[in-house]
């Protein structure tokens, strides 16, 4: 139960796969590209940016997200998560400032 | 109150990304800009560079023989801009046919082919690719002959990975531009092959 | 900067080990006979990236290749179809 994790996945049984034709591809929101660039900005590997998150961080917080909820979020939904607990770790972010930020982004939302 | 059409709440995903992303302009650490200008260069990262790619190894041996010892190296002689790349390409012949999944993530030459398809993240492909590619690569409408060998790559660490398909039958003479308009995502993945020189392009 | 410890040829057979932590080699390869198709280098370990340490020294990186029929007991596809995973070198030893 323990000593595979979820995300460690191959050679498990699944169902047959969806291609969907050559272009699969969803149209990918803004938000989701965001999370793309602000994850490659802080890795280090663009002129003039430091690493500061690696790619191995993100993919461990990816990892210990519980089984139920991996299967049930997107692939950008999976990253800006794993961005948010890597920050965290890091001590890049407090949990309180984005607390604060998160109660004064929806109040601009009118949540 | 003014009707902005219909009213989309933020999503907890949606929150997320706009906080971190205005927590770490205030800190200093990026600007807006530069998540815009990354933005845009993601945008622009299609499979149509890989297909400049494969075109070019169709007509230039020298390249070829280059491009499957040093992915990278190439891809840079070419001109196209890879960062942190470290590329493997592994050429279909006819008695082998390449695959490549990452059944750990979704690892994918995403600086030169840009973001790859939904299914390739799937847990479907992810999980069956490695054990049961013949019958995976028939879900696609690719049927691989018994005598020609599968060979599935699983990216697990550094390593990004591209096909080098085969040039179709009737292309000789055509010009690297032409031969690259044959060379979609999926036959840079592994799960389709080239267009045909007779086939008509879908716009 | 440490040499790679086995040759392109080689056999090898990974750890049948089920540690904890940030782990890049599969569960299901674990355990399996392959031979070293090419030596990618030395990268820092992602096990130890993971965990926000350097990673450091580089360790040697392997791309080995296994028969599928050796993967897997049910392998229903060529006795020539393989299956190409990177490993790196403290998760091998010789076979």
């Amino acid at each position: 139960m323990i000593e595979r994790s979820h995300h460690d996945m191959g050679g498990l049984p699944a169902e047959k796969v969806e291609p969907g034709g050559l272009d699969a591809t969803h149209d990918y929101a803004l938000w989701e590209r965001r999370v793309d660039a602000m994850a490659v900005l802080l890795q280090g590997i663009k002129p003039g940016t430091k690493r500061l998150v690696t790619v191995d961080e993100r993919r461990r917080a990816i990892e210990m997200i519980p089984p139920k909820a991996y299967d049930a979020m997107t692939y950008y939904e999976r990253w800006v998560i794993s961005l948010a607990e890597a920050l965290i770790q890091r001590g890049i972010v407090t949990s309180e400032e984005l607390a604060r930020k998160m109660v004064e982004v929806e109040g601009r939302a009118g949540r | 109150m003014k009707d902005h059409g219909k009213y989309q709440p933020l999503s907890y995903f949606q929150l997320m990304e706009t906080t971190l992303r205005e927590l770490l302009v205030e800190k200093g650490i990026m600007t807006s800009e530069q998540i815009d200008a990354e933005v845009e260069e993601m945008r622009a990262r299609t499979p149509e560079r890989g297909a400049r790619v494969v075109a070019r190894a169709w007509v230039d041996a020298a390249f070829k023989s280059k491009l499957l010892k040093d992915g990278s190296g190439a891809c840079q002689d070419l001109g196209l801009e890879i960062p942190g790349l470290k590329l493997v390409v592994v050429e279909n012949t006819p008695e082998v046919h390449n695959a490549i999944v990452c059944t750990l993530c979704s690892c994918y030459p995403r600086v030169l082919l840009g973001i790859p398809p939904d299914w390739y993240k799937s847990r479907n492909y992810r999980s069956r690719m490695v054990r049961e590619p013949r019958t995976v690569l028939a879900e696609f409408g690719l049927k691989i002959p018994e005598n020609v060998a599968i060979r599935v790559h699983d990216s697990t660490a550094d390593m990004r990975y591209m096909v080098l398909p085969m040039r179709p039958a009737g292309t000789e003479g055509w010009p690297e531009e032409r031969l690259a308009t044959l060379v979609n995502r999926d036959s840079m993945i592994g799960v389709a092959l080239p267009l045909s020189a007779t086939a008509r392009l879908q716009i | 900067m440490q040499a790679a410890k086995y040759k392109v040829g080689e056999k090898v057979k990974v750890l049948k080990a089920y540690p904890l932590g940030h782990i890049r080699t599969p569960y299901y390869i674990r355990g399996c006979v392959g031979e070293v198709e090419r030596i990618c280098g030395a990268f820092p370990n992602p096990e130890e990236l993971a965990q926000m340490r350097d990673g450091l020294p580089p360790l040697p990186l392997y791309r080995v290749r296994f028969r599928q029929k050796e993967v897997w007991p049910d392998y229903r596809g060529s006795d020539r179809d393989v299956l190409e995973v990177e490993i790196f070198e403290h998760w091998l030893d010789r076979a």
